[in-house]
């Protein structure tokens, strides 16, 4: 199984050759907000006000780190379970956000919207949060930061280790894995 | 009367959540690597390598396991002979769960006004204290900080008794599957049967302090532990949900007498970050 190496922001062409199942590495610029900085952002888009960053082409990391250690730019920083955005991710999606790393499940609106407007759902692997700290190398808060570990934060990562689970055309690699080694009884 | 100073728990409890969160207990470990060694799934090896690896990159002290480092639940267990001084007990907890999280850079992961405002505590309080009245002059002190995605994969039924051992075994194999990829698998999984509501759930929580994979000492629960453990690790979802064998490292069956109308049961879901901590004072 090879591993394809991405770059951000995320282009239509890059979108293309991911497949569900893929091992990615992920290097640039990723934005990060879960729970209470989404309901954030879409309160802001249906107010009619701009987001804290451009969205265009970008990947948001679903992700809470613990406090940094003097000397580090991040503490232990792995994935949040993903669901809990669904409400929300359509929305940003539809405004040109091309990417989401979490883990678990997406719903059917999520997967759809993913499909229309043409973005991927990468997984991180939970509780391998002190390896993937030492992809990230830079960190900083953008916006609402009174929300602790929940601030909306941008991320300079390298080689950031993630799966391809939902991809444009309609796959998902939770169901293919499943279904490849399901037994019955 | 033995005395124990509200001080000394205060600094055993910093210290158990800091330690909790850092080192994998080695049951743990053990368990991964036994699961590591079986798994057919390329993926699943990939995954369960950096599970092990994440675990080395934590013990060194820098990094926690996981960013989520939980809401601090603790077992006390207070011998009757003992007397607290100094000050209140529970009061010396909060202290020392504020003390560790603070001194180990663990996240704060607790918000007051759950239904509404939502105002992080900002020191990870208040902790669930679950205290227990034995004989002795000794205090027991576990710290077992629980993360939220496993824990929202938390289900309670009050089955009817005709349902019996097959009706609680095919409920806990739906838990799992319908909890997919959400509570970072490999999991164990906590199984409480009988008592009521609140005690069902707190007998599944409690399963999950034993040591990963040791059975229960009654052959019958033992049973059923490993007849549900086989089920579970048929449904293909794998280490992290990407397909394989290893759903779960163990299935633990705390059971409680109950009502002749009744049957509760509850799943309580540990993620693989299986993290607890104890100390005998």
């Amino acid at each position: 199984m090879g591993t394809i190496k991405i770059t951000t922001p995320l282009t239509d062409e890059t979108i293309e050759q991911l497949h569900a199942g893929d091992n990615v590495l992920i290097t640039g610029t990723i934005y990060v907000g879960r729970d209470a900085a989404h309901k954030r952002m879409v309160a802001a888009l249906d107010a009619g006000q701009e987001l804290p960053f451009d969205p265009r082409g970008q990947i948001i990391y679903y992700m809470g780190p613990s406090p940094a250690r003097p000397g580090r730019p991040i503490g232990a920083a792995g994935p949040t379970t993903s669901y809990r955005m669904d409400p929300y991710a359509p929305r940003l999606l539809e405004v040109g956000l091309k990417g989401m790393i979490g883990k678990g499940n997406r719903s059917m609106p999520v997967r759809e919207a993913m499909q229309k407007y043409k973005a991927v759902y990468f997984a991180a692997i939970g509780g391998a949060a002190a390896l993937i700290a030492n992809s990230i190398k830079e960190a900083e808060v953008i916006a609402y930061p009174e929300l602790g570990a929940e601030a909306l934060r941008r991320l300079r990562v390298e080689d950031f280790p993630a799966v391809v689970v939902n991809d444009i055309y309609g796959n998902d690699a939770y169901e293919m894995g499943k279904a490849q080694y399901r037994e019955e009884g | 009367m033995r005395e124990v100073q509200v001080e000394t728990i205060t600094n055993e409890v910093a210290r158990l959540c800091i330690e909790a969160c850092y080192y994998l207990g080695d049951d743990v470990l053990a368990a991964l690597k036994k699961a590591r060694a079986s798994e057919p799934s390329p993926v699943g090896q990939a995954v369960l390598d950096q599970i092990l690896r994440n675990a080395e990159i934590a013990s060194q002290g820098e990094l926690p396991l996981c960013q989520d480092t939980g809401l601090t639940v603790v077992f006390l267990e207070l011998g009757q002979e003992v007397h607290i001084v100094g000050g209140n007990l529970y009061d010396a907890i909060q202290e020392g769960v504020r003390k560790g999280y603070k001194e180990g850079y663990l996240r704060k992961s607790v918000v007051d006004k759950p239904f509404s405002a939502r105002i992080n505590t900002k020191d990870n309080t208040p902790a669930v204290i679950h205290t227990e009245i034995v004989p002795g002059d000794r205090v027991k002190i576990t710290v077992a900080p629980k993360g939220g995605g496993s824990e929202n994969m938390s289900y309670l039924k009050m089955f009817s008794p005709a349902a019996g051992r097959q009706g609680i075994i095919d409920w806990v194999v739906e838990c799992v599957d319908k909890s997919g990829a959400n509570p970072c698998p490999p999991i164990i999984v906590g199984v409480g049967i009988g008592g009521t509501i609140d005690q069902t759930t707190l007998i599944a929580k409690k399963a999950l302090l034993r040591p990963v994979g040791q059975p229960h000492p009654d052959p019958e629960v033992a049973e059923l532990e490993a007849e549900i453990l086989e089920r579970v690790n048929k449904l293909g979802i794998g280490p992290q949900g990407l397909g394989g064998r290893t759903t779960a490292l163990a299935v633990h069956v705390e059971t409680f007498p109950c009502h002749i109308a009744s049957m509760p049961a509850a799943v309580n879901i540990q993620c693989h970050s299986a993290r607890h901590k104890e100390v005998v004072i």
